[in-house]
């Protein structure tokens, strides 16, 4: 098997929160892989860590409040990204590895043209020319399938729909050709049409630029579509990785299968959805044992008291899950 | 078939345009964000209004309720037009017809307690009186699943998902019988949404709601529906049964924003027809079939370029506004 791109062993990301409520275990001890060429999708709610933990790989947390504690592991082509420089880390961010973030009105900036805002990277990092980064912008608009780039390369950030900023975004991420584009919920803010487009725009680049996606999205719909692979998360951890059809076909982790039976689909009979009790809990105070046990149909006095590791399903599937060793116990939920 | 609750007539509502410098100069053309939508919701029934941003579907919701005042058009309701009445009379029905925001941070006062949040609506409409009042507050926590221990909690200590049921608590505290609601789940968490969505679902049959349930998402939209409406820059486009419209859509926008709904099933046949470029500007909306620059009906032709189509009875119960409408489409083909 192919070495994989980027590796994170062991993250754990923590915040001192205000008024002495306690740390906030945000990322606790997340691990995964990503290999070249491949569409990772990172799921999960608000609260699961799924965007500290992409954040964390950029070291893009603030510090204070936030830190990402010693033992922790983040290997791109062999180098712990979380030892380097400054100067280092700055080579390799925006450059090899590149970043789409949600929002693309608040990531972008107001005062700035986009060719601007696009050039910025190809001047830093590749020593373009202002005129030939310009060039390079309009070439960068054009891939992302711009109508008009040659003018649209002076325009504001406001001048633009919700779908042309966001293409704006990706043009950034992608003008130094990173080996790594991290998607922060791409697709969230925008309208159902436009997200079929910006979904097809990111799928399209990647066969053609060849660079690892890791899609980071709450939505099992958009992973179901673009992802070769799964990692589930809740409160802070990996609670579930397999390959998608794998996952989708045979969930082992309750939580996987709540969220699965809670999304409304519209290719199926309209039939009461199933809710997950409760809400995500806090990361102050995680639940002792089995951190989804006060949520999960089947949880029983190990779940309690006793934290599952990742255990292995077979076929490259694990789950943080005591049913993985104790599969009878599916048969009687609560 | 019994008389409808609520009976939308030809709504319009025009936003002036802009002027420029200084409001010298002659006016930008309005924005016509509502532009004739007409629609019944019978009693205890759910109308779905999907659209994408911009289409108008809020726009819609103000209006019918006087949040905003509409440009033209009749609102009947329990037999009178809400859009003639008088402040007394407006009050008197408001008590009736009542709306859930989209944003339950934003729509919940930040220094007001559950309790005083929901005290409020039941004073002002003499609902009840000393005890009384406390006594219904609680029942009110109780039937939108909330714990008491929540009474005395402000919305900042709320999840996303508690803060939206104690608006829909306080949207029932004065036993309206028909609900707005705003894109009520568009905000939570998946786990958290089919909560509130079972919750509006089950408040419905307890007490024969009626509601217009509005929503860019038409999956979520299937799972509360009776009948759904789209619209697209103003206009419906087609109207129908649910479980027609999902299966037998005519408008080329419906199939479209059906396929476009990602399916979490990877195994799921994809037959995404991904339409090209954005919605156009409601100030100036193309002639012809306002869909026509992203239609991806094969058949497209001159006359959709000229010639508006009509809103049109195309099967039992189901209209659609399009040249081919006659025709059933296949989703995603």
């Amino acid at each position: 098997m192919t070495e994989p791109l980027l590796r994170v062993r062991d993250l754990r990301t923590y915040f001192v929160t205000e008024r002495g409520s306690g740390t906030a275990r945000a990322v606790d001890g997340v691990s995964f892989e990503l290999y070249p060429g491949e569409t990772l999708g990172i799921v999960g709610e608000s609260g699961s860590g799924k965007t500290v933990t992409s954040l964390s790989v950029l070291r893009l947390i603030p510090e204070p409040p936030g830190h990402i504690r010693p033992g922790s592991y983040i290997e791109f082509e062999g180098r712990n990204l979380l030892t380097l420089s400054p100067p280092e880390l700055r080579a390799i961010r925006g450059n090899q590895i590149a970043m789409v973030f949600q929002e693309p009105m608040t990531s972008l900036n107001p005062v700035f043209t986009v060719g601007d805002q696009i050039a910025e990277a190809a001047i830093i990092h590749q020593g373009l020319s202002r005129r030939a980064a310009r060039a390079r912008a309009i070439e960068m608009l054009t891939l992302v399938g711009m109508p008009d780039p040659a003018g649209r390369v002076d325009h504001y950030p406001h001048q633009l729909s919700g779908g042309m900023r966001q293409r704006v975004m990706i043009a950034m991420a992608l003008v130094c050709h990173p080996k790594v584009l991290i998607a922060d919920e791409p697709t969230t803010a925008l309208d159902v049409t436009i997200q079929a487009q910006i979904l097809e725009l990111l799928e399209r680049l990647q066969r053609e630029l060849g660079m690892a996606i890791m899609l980071i999205t709450h939505d099992l719909g958009v992973v179901a579509g673009t992802a070769d692979r799964v990692v589930v998360m809740y409160a802070g951890q990996v609670v579930e990785t397999a390959t998608t059809p794998e996952l989708f076909a045979r969930p082992r982790h309750p939580y996987t299968e709540g969220l699965l039976a809670a999304v409304p689909r519209v290719d199926t009979p309209r039939e009461q959805l199933r809710a997950i009790p409760g809400s995500v809990p806090a990361a102050t105070k995680w639940p002792a044992g089995c951190r989804f046990h006060p949520r999960c149909p089947y949880a029983w006095d190990k779940c309690r008291t006793s934290e599952p590791p990742l255990l292995d399903a077979g076929a490259g599937h694990q789950a943080r899950c005591w049913l993985v060793a104790e599969p009878a116990r599916r048969s009687n939920p609560k | 078939m019994t008389a409808p609750l609520v009976d939308v007539r030809d709504l319009v509502k025009h936003f002036p345009g802009e002027r420029a410098f200084l409001g010298l100069g002659a006016a930008k053309p309005p924005v016509r964000a509502v532009d004739g939508v007409s629609f019944t919701i019978r009693e205890g029934t759910t109308l779905g209004l999907v659209g994408e941003s911009g289409s108008g579907k809020s726009t819609v919701a103000r209006t019918l309720l006087r949040l905003i005042e509409p440009t033209a058009g009749a609102v009947l309701f329990e037999g009178a037009d809400v859009l003639r009445l008088g402040r007394t009379e407006l009050r008197a029905v408001r008590r009736k017809m009542q709306i859930v925001f989209q944003d339950p941070y934003g729509s919940l006062n930040p220094r007001m307690t559950v309790r005083a949040t929901l005290r409020e609506p039941i004073v002002i409409h003499k609902l009840a009186a000393g005890d009384k009042i406390d006594a219904r507050v609680r029942t009110l926590l109780d039937e939108v699943g909330l714990d008491a221990q929540y009474a005395d909690a402000y919305p900042h200590e709320l999840s996303g998902g508690q803060r939206q049921r104690v608006g829909i608590a306080r949207a029932l505290s004065v036993e309206p019988r028909f609900i707005v609601c705003d894109e009520p789940v568009s905000a939570l968490d998946v786990s958290v949404q089919a909560q509130v969505l079972n919750l509006l679902a089950e408040l419905q049959r307890r007490h024969r709601l009626t509601y217009l349930f509005i929503a860019h998402d038409l999956a979520v939209v299937k799972h509360i529906a009776d009948e759904v409406a789209v619209m697209y820059l103003g206009k419906i486009v087609e109207r129908g049964p649910a479980e027609v419209l999902y299966h037998a859509p005519r408008h080329p926008y419906t199939a479209s924003l059906l396929s476009a709904v990602p399916v979490p099933d990877p195994a799921a046949p994809s037959r995404r027809i991904v339409l090209q470029g954005d919605v156009p500007s409601p100030t100036n909306p193309p002639p012809g079939c306002p869909f026509h620059p992203r239609c991806p009906h094969p058949k497209k032709n001159e006359r959709c370029r000229t010639e508006p189509p009509a809103l049109v009875e195309v099967a039992a119960g189901q209209i659609a506004a399009c040249h081919f409408a006659q025709e059933p489409m296949t989703p995603g083909v």
